[in-house]
């Protein structure tokens, strides 16, 4: 067992690309989830919204970064409209049916014959935003001793992690304003707030528009990162590592979706490392467990990390048991 | 309640223990696979995900033509090639002595199969020129039958209006079968969620888990599956009757809300859908028996196999006994009574917790028949029943979401749109239709079919 390395890649995984990238969807799902009480289960169909709408711009029709990104964002929009109509009026459990349909069509759609050619069909597209690097004003790739960065890494963490701070500075300043107070109340008692003349469908509305907009951010981060986007990043367990998450970090907290994700990707690095050593090392025996399966035990612990803190810690590590013990309309 | 989570943890051992037992022999027989699945230390989720794709699809069927005295007489050597839809051949076969054949197909998609006319033998031919091809699309895993109709002579029969309206009957046939494969599976989502109040999204790995267990009696066990399919079935009801004593009703005495419920059931459906990859392996499987039929019959332009026949009756009869049950028993007034209103049937002297009991038992099985007829028309497949998961969720939204005889009328619906849509778009996006039915359901009447009003607000 190579400890070093177990470390380093933990560590790693805490700070780069799926940190990041799930940071944000789980910042959208607070919004929706922490302190609005929507059951979003499709954020991947959000995330996908925001990664082939800018992949399509760039590679398709030559967009540059920003537009390209400008329009991932407004599909993702166009998204929430599309599910919020029918759905946002009934009791939550059919906004969550229909999202994690919603998002598992989507990644069909995207990955069907029939429109490879915008799509890319099931090998996604490549070659997604080439500025994005060639603009990176890093020169030199950073050694911490224990964790080192390559200067590709160092400028996505710079420019991610602004992203995440700007999303939350955003967060914070909107669930304290008024809008963000009704939002609250909607969660704690729905019928209270429609009493009082507040349109609570269109107020659901724009949190189901914000929250997905964070999300498709994620996948316009994802895209960045790795110049390419396929079809099977956003199958449905994608949503539930980002709830996880944010459950894990605490709902209804700025805080809460930005450390959950980390700690999230810490666990699932710290176990899939591990695993492989020792199986490389023979301290697991192949009829047990092999490198594939090992690469399947991270979807077991994320279930069942969700399904526990459900039943035991619904506040997660920082929420506040009060605000999330969510009754039923 | 500190009971509730070591019986939590009991149930979760047996049930991870079962399945681990299960597949030491499916390992074993898997041994040759291995080679097809080369361990990538660098396995992300993404490759798992695809190697879904990676089971291939297959047709077979048989070559015959029916002599002067109504013999069937088998025909050989006779070309059949598959076309993948960019125009290249992907597959060919030649006819056997007995008239069959195989084409293996290298992924899912829509392919166009040819029969090479001028390999035929003298005095046979075609009933028409344009049966000669046909076209449609194969899911992962699936195995197709297709027949190529031949008779002695010359063609007699001339084309009949498009080839469109002619898929109609087929189709129909196809969408019926799979909706009632729905309507079994998704009865006991529709029931726990009336008496209970809980969407369950792990309810689709019951119907995978029921599959399972067939396939681990079948074929690791060597038991013919007409044993082993009713005992996958008793043993499914009797984990899922466990699995509420054990674990959801635990939860409901600890006062845990409905929504936190739900969340619970999809890390619950998460972990039973990767421990079922874990066990079982991303490649689908065929059960021993009745994998393959090639006797193909041909009734109102619909080609069957036997096995179709025996799951849409098997599958009607056990509906009418669920609706006979739930119209005439005692426990199935009590069932509907819980539904309807819990509180009311509880003080009007029903055993509310023994209802849900039954509920889930009977449910549970149900979605193990379901499971299996599944397994029967495609394959098994470690995530078959959470495919299904999101039609059962369109079928009981449709029909009305507590209610148990919408559930059946729903999943019907929603089985033959599922069908009837590969008429006007692609097949690989066949689900997409039961999407928008279900989208469109919530706009204009979010009750369903037969749900009441108040149940949705």
């Amino acid at each position: 067992m190579n400890w070093s390395i177990i470390i380093e890649s933990t560590l790693e995984a805490m700070v780069t690309k799926n940190a990041v990238v799930f940071a944000l969807a789980a910042i959208g799902l607070n919004i929706h989830y922490g302190y609005t009480g929507l059951l979003n289960f499709g954020q991947a169909g959000f995330m996908a919204a925001g990664a082939y709408g800018t992949g399509i711009a760039i590679t398709q029709w030559g967009w540059t970064i920003g537009p390209a990104a400008l329009f991932g964002i407004v599909l993702s929009v166009l998204l929430a409209f599309f599910l919020g109509l029918p759905t946002l009026r009934l009791r939550a459990d059919y906004l969550a049916i229909v999202t994690i349909a919603a998002a598992e069509i989507i990644r069909r759609i995207v990955k069907s014959t029939q429109y490879s050619e915008v799509t890319g069909g099931s090998g996604g597209l490549n070659g997604i935003g080439r500025g994005f690097y060639d603009n990176n004003p890093i020169d030199s790739g950073l050694d911490l001793g224990i964790v080192s960065f390559s200067e590709r890494e160092l400028w996505f963490m710079v420019v991610g992690w602004g992203v995440v701070v700007l999303c939350m500075v955003l967060t914070y300043l909107l669930v304290r304003s008024p809008w963000g107070r009704v939002l609250k109340a909607i969660r704690e008692d729905e019928d209270a707030v429609r009493s009082l003349g507040k349109n609570v469908t269109w107020y659901k509305m724009q949190s189901l528009i914000l929250g997905g907009m964070f999300g498709a951010l994620g996948g316009i981060m994802l895209t960045l990162e790795q110049q390419s986007v396929q079809p099977d990043q956003f199958f449905t367990p994608t949503t539930f590592f980002a709830f996880t998450a944010l459950i894990l970090g605490g709902a209804g907290r700025v805080f809460g979706p930005v450390v959950g994700s980390m700690l999230f990707w810490g666990i699932i690095q710290f176990t899939d490392v591990s695993l492989r050593q020792a199986i490389a090392n023979d301290h697991i025996p192949t009829w047990l467990m092999d490198g594939v399966q090992a690469g399947q035990v991270r979807f077991i612990i994320a279930g069942g990390l969700l399904a526990a803190l459900m039943i035991f810690r619904q506040q997660g590590l920082f929420g506040n048991k009060r605000e999330v013990a969510l009754d039923d309309h | 309640m500190p009971a509730a989570p070591r019986r939590l943890l009991l149930l979760l051992v047996a049930l991870t223990s079962v399945l681990g037992f299960s597949f030491v022999g499916a390992g074993a027989a898997s041994a040759q696979d291995a080679t097809e699945e080369p361990g990538d230390p660098e396995a992300t989720p993404e490759a798992e995900e695809a190697a879904e794709d990676e089971s291939i699809a297959s047709v077979v069927g048989s070559l015959k033509y029916d002599d002067e005295e109504d013999n069937e007489v088998p025909v050989e050597g006779v070309e059949i090639s598959a076309t993948g839809a960019d125009g290249e051949e992907v597959a060919i076969d030649t006819t056997a002595e007995d008239g069959t054949f195989l084409l293996e197909l290298p992924e899912p998609g829509e392919y166009t199969f040819t029969v090479n006319p001028d390999t035929i033998p003298d005095g046979i031919s075609l009933r028409s020129e344009e049966r000669g091809t046909t076209t449609f699309s194969l899911s992962p895993g699936q195995q197709r039958t297709v027949l190529f109709p031949l008779v002695e002579g010359e063609a007699r029969e001339r084309s009949s209006g498009s080839t469109k309206i002619a898929q109609v009957p087929q189709l129909a046939f196809e969408g019926f079968k799979f909706g009632l494969i729905i309507a079994m599976s998704a009865v006991g989502l529709s029931l726990i969620y009336g008496t209970t109040g809980l969407v369950n999204f792990a309810h689709g790995e019951v119907v995978t888990f029921g599959a399972l267990l067939a396939y681990l009696f079948n074929v690791t066990f060597g038991l013919h599956l007409l044993i082993a399919g009713p005992i996958a079935v008793l043993l499914a009801g009797v984990f899922g009757g466990g699995f509420d004593r054990g674990f959801w009703r635990p939860l409901r005495n600890r006062g845990t809300s409905l929504i936190a419920m739900l969340v619970v059931s999809i890390g619950l459906s998460l972990v039973l859908r990767y421990i079922f990859l874990y066990q079982f392996g991303g490649r689908t499987r065929p059960f021993d028996q009745y994998a393959i039929q090639t006797d193909t019959i041909e009734f109102l332009n619909i080609t069957m196999v036997r096995k179709d026949i025996w799951i849409v009756v098997v599958s009607i009869i056990l509906l009418v006994l669920v609706a006979l049950a739930l119209g005439g028993t005692r426990i199935g007034k009590a069932t509907r009574a819980v539904a309807d209103n819990r509180d009311l049937a509880e003080s009007s002297g029903i055993d509310v917790e023994k209802v849900i009991l039954v509920v889930w038992a009977v449910g549970s099985g149900l979605a193990a028949v379901g499971g299996i007829f599944l397994g029967l028309t495609e394959q098994v497949s470690w995530q078959g029943g959470f495919q299904l998961l999101l039609l059962m969720f369109a079928g009981v939204t449709l029909g009305g979401l507590g209610t148990a005889y919408g559930a059946l009328v729903g999943s019907i619906i929603v089985g033959l749109a599922v069908q009837l849509s590969t008429l006007v778009i692609s097949s690989e996006l066949k689900n997409v239709a039961a999407l928008l039915i279900l989208a469109f359901i919530l706009l204009v009447r979010p009750q369903g079919i037969l749900g009441r009003k108040e149940r949705v607000g």
